[in-house]
């Protein structure tokens, strides 16, 4: 598959990825750039075949994942995420709808916030739509695991929300 | 909200669009545009113009030789680089040094030439003339940074990247600089040109140099010989460096 093409089909779901997992869209620019700059490394050293044979949206998400991983460690002294400004925008905008930005940069930011493991799973099965498999493939984890990651993830974001919402109301 | 309207949202989450600029950061996009030299391939991204290349040796081998420079991804483009693009420049591929002559020559107004021996002395190099004169040769974004302003101190036009000694003095010519009027000074031996009612002197295509009526006109041979007749340089083109 040549780049160009790769880029146009997957260049969305590569940022929503980046963006779920890091909460921040300006972050998440730069991690697609550069999941995007190693996919490139890595294509034109590869065997036509091996190109041809690859499963491009599976393949992106891998090096998606590491990126992000490796981010986190180099930006380790970095302050958690504060709880305070996508709520604030949301007692700024009252009465948008849920499909509002404000939602789901709200959303973003808190999936981001969530403990590595449960975002990751959060992200590809519930974010991506990855069948648990799948998705315990891409991080390496078993599937039981990755289940009650996703249920633990979902029920800490539900809290949230009852939480925050009082603070929007 | 219920379990259900929280997976929805997540999903939804999911279907968040790149922005356009995501594609600017990760690939130089190029197409043809039309040169004083003919058509050349130019590249550009977010922080300027990336390359410009002859279109007569084709698509491919242009998309080789930037891969070798830059070892970036290429895309071409339907439309023409915006015109904002073509007044920066994207340095972040060139060495300090190269990057240091090809700023200087920036600077070389159109219609004039200066040295090799000038733009080493500009960047505080005085003795790479010979390097100046590889990383003009190397180039990447000929006749935008216009390294056919740059000739040997001899009168000989000197070579060109981008089609040789013949493309170099078409863009000249075209720019207005007299190639043959500075060839037949340079074979005389005259380096500089200055005024006897203001006691400057210049290189010979700087724009001072030229205003000078013919009966005011006098020819140095060298720098020394100025000076010696109580001639200073100019303050525009500073015929002798910067550190004069």
């Amino acid at each position: 598959m040549d780049f160009e093409r790769m880029f146009a089909e997957h260049q969305d779901r590569v940022f929503a990825f980046s963006y779920s997992m890091t909460g921040i869209r300006a972050e998440a620019e730069d991690v697609a750039q550069e999941v995007f700059l190693r996919a490139w490394r890595s294509l034109r050293e590869w065997e036509p075949e091996r190109v041809a044979a690859l499963n491009a949206r599976a393949w992106l998400c891998t090096i998606a994942l590491n990126v992000v991983r490796n981010r986190v460690r180099a930006a380790s002294s970095r302050p958690p995420l504060a709880a305070t400004d996508a709520a604030l925008l949301m007692v700024a905008a009252p009465g948008r709808g849920p499909e509002s930005a404000v939602e789901t940069e709200w959303l973003a930011s808190r999936v981001a916030s969530l403990p590595p493991a449960q975002r990751e799973a959060v992200v590809l099965v519930t974010v991506q739509g990855f069948p648990y498999a799948d998705a315990a493939e891409l991080v390496g984890r078993p599937v039981n695991t990755v289940k009650s990651d996703v249920h633990r993830g979902l029920a800490a974001l539900r809290q949230l929300l009852e939480r925050e919402e009082v603070l929007a109301v | 909200m219920s379990m259900v309207r929280l997976e929805e949202s997540l999903r939804r989450l999911g279907e968040v669009r790149a922005p356009a600029r995501l594609a600017e950061m990760v690939m130089d996009r190029f197409a043809v545009m039309d040169t004083p030299l003919g058509p050349f391939f130019v590249a550009w991204n977010r922080d300027g113009v990336s390359a410009l290349h002859e279109v007569r040796h084709g698509e491919e081998e242009f998309r080789h030789w930037f891969d070798d420079r830059y070892r970036r991804p290429l895309a071409r483009s339907e439309a023409p680089p915006p015109a904002s693009v073509l007044r920066r420049f994207d340095m972040r591929g060139v060495a300090p040094f190269q990057r240091l002559v090809l700023e200087k020559t920036s600077q070389i107004p159109r219609g004039e030439v200066r040295t090799y021996t000038w733009v080493a002395k500009e960047i505080g190099h005085p003795k790479a003339v010979r390097a100046v004169g590889t990383a003009l040769a190397t180039n990447p974004m000929p006749i935008l940074i216009p390294c056919h302003r740059v000739v040997r101190s001899d009168g000989v036009i000197g070579n060109y990247g981008a089609g040789g000694p013949v493309a170099k003095r078409r863009i000249l010519d075209a720019e207005g600089v007299g190639v043959g009027e500075l060839e037949k000074l340079a074979q005389r031996g005259v380096r500089y040109l200055g005024s006897d009612t203001t006691h400057i002197f210049c290189m010979p295509t700087c724009r001072h140099a030229r205003r000078v009526m013919d009966r005011h006109e006098v020819e140095f041979r060298s720098q020394e010989e100025a000076f010696a007749k109580g001639y200073r340089p100019c303050k525009v083109c500073r015929p002798v460096g910067v550190a004069a």
